[in-house]
């Protein structure tokens, strides 16, 4: 039921109409009862999915709505990680350090964002992927401050005195660090910087006329995305417990990027449908492993493929990705039987992020 | 120091060798519908161009309301009171219509960056405020049926309007309407003749004009200027350029016929 709207604040309220308020309030409900009710491994696996979603969303409005494509992303995740283990391991409280880890690697944004105002498709591409390599190369060489191929262990967080344990604690930590990151994304989709940076994405010159400073937006979109992407690798560094440079390198940037195709470009939604279906694919895969026939199961390379694989297809045959095929059966629904067939027809419309300029 | 409300200088624009607008000077006044007309590659859009700050004039100075803005950063012209629509329209397609008109409030939002994040009072009272604007703008060119809707879903005419209200959401002084009229049949242009007369004596805003449609050109203009290879062939009201034994000479290469100056005039 749709209410009808009689003031412009409720065209601003975050939640939108009663029923969603509803529905969003019983999905953080069942979220908060997981650990209760489900075993450690499974918990471990939902703290995973929450941080690809932080991930997400950082990577959702630099590419899904400002339109630049990061194929270095994942090297936000590590200096966030890298700075937050860092920092705990020189004694700096957790809640300094977390905030601190996302804003160290906010600054990295700035530091990549400001080089390539210029760029966009296929070179910014190579570019971020080149930055990508180099942090991943640092982070190898630098072996006093990172430890090298040694790895980092990272130490345990406590708040007010209270240690964080993996994985109960840590899936309450990225739980409200995920509605705090939605909180901040859907403040900006509702703020002249979000519509900025929507300008940006579907006509540079007229954003321009429009009085907006495209230097100054793209690079605050980069610091952004990279911060909120940033916090989400110090969770990571949580998660998995011990650090290493490589883990950090190309293959998560594309799983990244994946999350946001998938899920739909240009939306909120699409990035945690996208992070569930990135973050839970390998254990799909890894269940379904041993029955496969030929032994394609046991063939190196088989996830990297299967991803390579379904990306191209979401692109070719739903570029709206999960959110867009999950409107349309919405619609669907609501308007059975009196659907229309056009409102359905494979969409051969692109955002513009997914064109090279 | 000119007291006109605008006027440009000797401005001149070369890219390279090739000489798009060559020492052009003109004056608008406050509160008129100036156009430029001129066959293709005349140099108009170039001076658009060139007064929206996305070139930067080679030789020349612009001034607008008693400031020199000839070197003044793109995004800064939009705050001074100068909106302007494109030839091709440049909407923001993955948007609707109310975020398009939004983000032609772009000049007027003040709000700090981290006062957005946290979406303050002040914030939210200043969107409240923006969006009344915005539905000022609906209401006055009748848009309100396709409110919610994506650009992309739009026809072509309904999107030409857009693009008009969302360079009016930005409360202009002047108006920069790049062929209004392209793109339009008959009934539309007529439309968007009412349109470019209400905007003059509803707001009070001035209006610079490239416009290839004559008819709509003599219906709304106070003066037209006509440009022919970046440099100007007449200057005058509409039947006078029109009838201008160069401007007919640039268009048809041929001497004038009298009854196509006298159907214009009537028009």
């Amino acid at each position: 039921m749709s209410q009808l709207k009689t003031s412009y604040e409720q065209d601003l309220s975050l939640a939108g109409t009663r029923s969603n308020v509803v529905w969003y309030g019983l999905l953080l409900a069942s979220l908060l009862l997981v650990p209760l009710a489900f075993s450690e491994f499974y918990v471990g696996e939902m703290s995973f999915v929450l941080i690809y979603s932080i991930a997400g969303v950082g990577l959702m409005l630099l590419t899904g709505y400002t339109g630049l494509v990061s194929l270095g992303h994942a090297a936000f995740l590590g200096i966030g990680a890298y700075a937050n283990a860092i920092l705990l391991s020189r004694g700096v409280p957790f809640v300094l350090s977390l905030p601190l880890a996302g804003l160290i690697s906010a600054a990295a944004g700035v530091a990549i964002g400001i080089p390539t105002l210029r760029m966009s498709g296929l070179y910014l591409a190579i570019a971020t992927l080149a930055f990508g390599s180099i942090v991943v190369l640092v982070g190898e060489k630098w072996h006093g401050l990172t430890g090298g191929f040694d790895g980092l262990p990272v130490p345990t967080p406590s708040i007010l005195g209270i240690a964080v344990e993996e994985p109960t604690g840590i899936y309450y930590l990225a739980l409200a660090v995920l509605v705090f990151v939605l909180f901040v994304a859907m403040n900006i989709l509702r703020t002249p910087l979000g519509r900025a940076l929507v300008a940006i994405r579907d006509s540079e010159i007229s954003a321009q006329s429009m009085g907006i400073n495209l230097a100054f937006y793209k690079t605050v979109s980069f610091a952004i995305s990279a911060g909120l992407t940033g916090l989400a690798g110090a969770l990571f560094g949580h998660y998995v417990r011990h650090l290493a440079p490589d883990s950090f390198g190309i293959l998560l940037s594309i799983q990244l990027v994946t999350i946001v195709f998938i899920g739909g470009l240009g939306s909120l939604h699409g990035a945690i449908f996208g992070a569930v279906f990135v973050a839970l694919l390998p254990q799909a895969i890894a269940l379904v492993r041993d029955d496969l026939p030929f032994g394609i199961g046991q063939l190196p390379g088989l996830e990297p493929s299967l991803f390579g694989l379904i990306l191209v297809l979401v692109i070719m045959f739903e570029p709206t990705g999960i959110h867009g095929r999950w409107l349309k059966l919405k619609r669907y629904f609501l308007a059975f039987p009196l659907h229309q067939r056009t409102s359905f027809r494979r969409q051969k419309s692109y955002a513009k992020s997914e064109r090279l300029r | 120091m000119s007291d006109e409300f605008f006027s440009a200088r000797d401005i001149a624009m070369h890219f390279g060798g090739i000489r798009a607008v060559e020492s052009v000077s003109f004056d608008v006044q406050r509160g008129e519908v100036f156009s430029i007309i001129g066959p293709n590659g005349a140099g108009k859009t170039t001076i658009f161009n060139m007064i929206s700050r996305i070139y930067t004039p080679t030789a020349g100075t612009l001034n607008f309301d008693g400031q020199d803005i000839t070197r003044i950063a793109p995004h800064r012209i939009a705050r001074l009171g100068i909106a302007r629509t494109f030839q091709n329209i440049e909407l923001f397609t993955n948007a609707t219509l109310l975020q398009n008109l939004l983000i032609g409030r772009h000049s007027h939002s003040t709000a700090p960056l981290l006062s957005q994040l946290a979406f303050l009072p002040s914030v939210r009272r200043a969107e409240v405020d923006h969006r009344k604007r915005a539905e000022e703008v609906i209401e006055f060119l009748d848009l309100q049926r396709y409110r919610d809707q994506l650009i992309a879903n739009l026809p072509y005419g309904v999107r030409k309007v857009v693009e008009l209200g969302r360079a009016l959401c930005s409360q202009p002084k002047l108006l920069l309407l790049d062929e209004p009229s392209s793109g339009l049949n008959t009934e539309e242009t007529e439309g968007m003749a009412f349109w470019i007369e209400d905007i003059k004596k509803d707001l009070s805003v001035t209006i610079i004009m490239v416009e290839h449609d004559m008819k709509l050109v003599a219906a709304v203009s106070d003066r037209v200027m006509a440009l022919n290879q970046g440099r100007i062939l007449a200057m005058g009201s509409s039947a006078e350029v029109q009838g201008h034994p160069d401007v007919v000479r640039a268009y048809i290469g041929g001497e004038p016929e009298a009854p196509r100056v006298e159907s214009v005039a009537a028009a």
